[in-house]
């Protein structure tokens, strides 16, 4: 079976999520689960690093849709890094560029937390 | 490594979500032997795993105890792959183009599965008779896409 796992540690201002193996409609619920908490814990400032991750599926992509609205409500905002190509394929297909801050770098994203 | 250009082979999967990884696993295969270079390769078992996704969420809705099986197809430069369920029927056509903000906006991601399937797909048709539901996932080899 292809498995999942998302580390989350401290950054400064921020939370950095790092996610390895397969996002699909299997694993979500983890990658959910992990939101939520951080959410729980008034955590709003998330780069996510998707360097781990092989690959993503819609089930995967509903995900970060379903905390975006919140977090920002919250002033903080959801930063994507690292992505490999064929994973930033799928959220390019889905227009997610325009939605949501997509860097090469995680430090950049960083960056941009500790500037506010 | 030499290209087989006839495939002919089915599986029949239990429809949960841990099928998903065996699904992937088995057209993967398939479509390595048939010549698609590593990007097809991903579009085409991405585009398979949405069609059983929906199978698994909304044909049986998340019982385990159904199956569903997946066929795959290849002759000459055409790739196809074929899920079949007997569940609850499905109407591609109610579903409507995915507008992302929208979807963000009122936390649902429904549909993009459907979206993605015919982006990455050359075809792809849904057929509903006798109680039994097919789609039909078409992928063309192109000279130029060869591994």
């Amino acid at each position: 079976m292809n498995e999942f796992k998302v580390l989350t540690r401290d950054s400064g201002n921020a939370v950095v999520m790092e996610l390895h193996g397969f996002l699909d409609a299997h694993t979500a619920p983890d990658l959910e689960k992990s939101f939520s908490d951080l959410i729980g814990r008034g955590k709003y400032n998330i780069v996510v690093n998707f360097n781990g991750l092989s690959y993503i599926s819609s089930a995967g992509l509903g995900v970060f849709m379903a905390y975006i609205d919140e977090v920002r409500n919250n002033h903080g905002d959801i930063k994507l890094t690292n992505m490999q190509q064929k994973v930033f394929n799928v959220f390019d297909l889905l227009g997610f560029p325009f939605l949501y801050e997509i860097y090469p770098d995680q430090d950049e994203a960083l960056k941009k937390f500790d500037s506010k | 490594m030499k290209r087989i250009d006839k495939i002919e082979d089915s599986k029949t999967f239990r429809s949960t979500t841990t099928a998903l990884s065996e699904v992937r696993e088995f057209v993967n295969r398939y479509a390595v032997e048939f010549g698609f270079g590593d990007k097809d390769v991903s579009e085409i078992i991405l585009a398979v795993d949405e069609a059983c996704t929906n199978v698994i969420k909304h044909a049986y809705k998340g019982n385990p105890d159904a199956e569903f099986l997946v066929r795959v197809l290849g002759s000459g430069m055409e790739f196809q792959i074929v899920v079949r369920d007997w569940g609850d029927s499905f109407k591609p056509e109610e579903v409507p183009v995915p507008n992302i903000r929208d979807r963000a906006r009122k936390h649902k991601a429904g549909g993009l599965g459907i979206y993605l399937m015919r982006r990455l797909m050359d075809t792809v048709e849904y057929r509903d008779k006798d109680k039994v539901n097919e789609v039909r996932l078409v992928r063309y080899l192109r000279n130029d896409q060869r591994s």
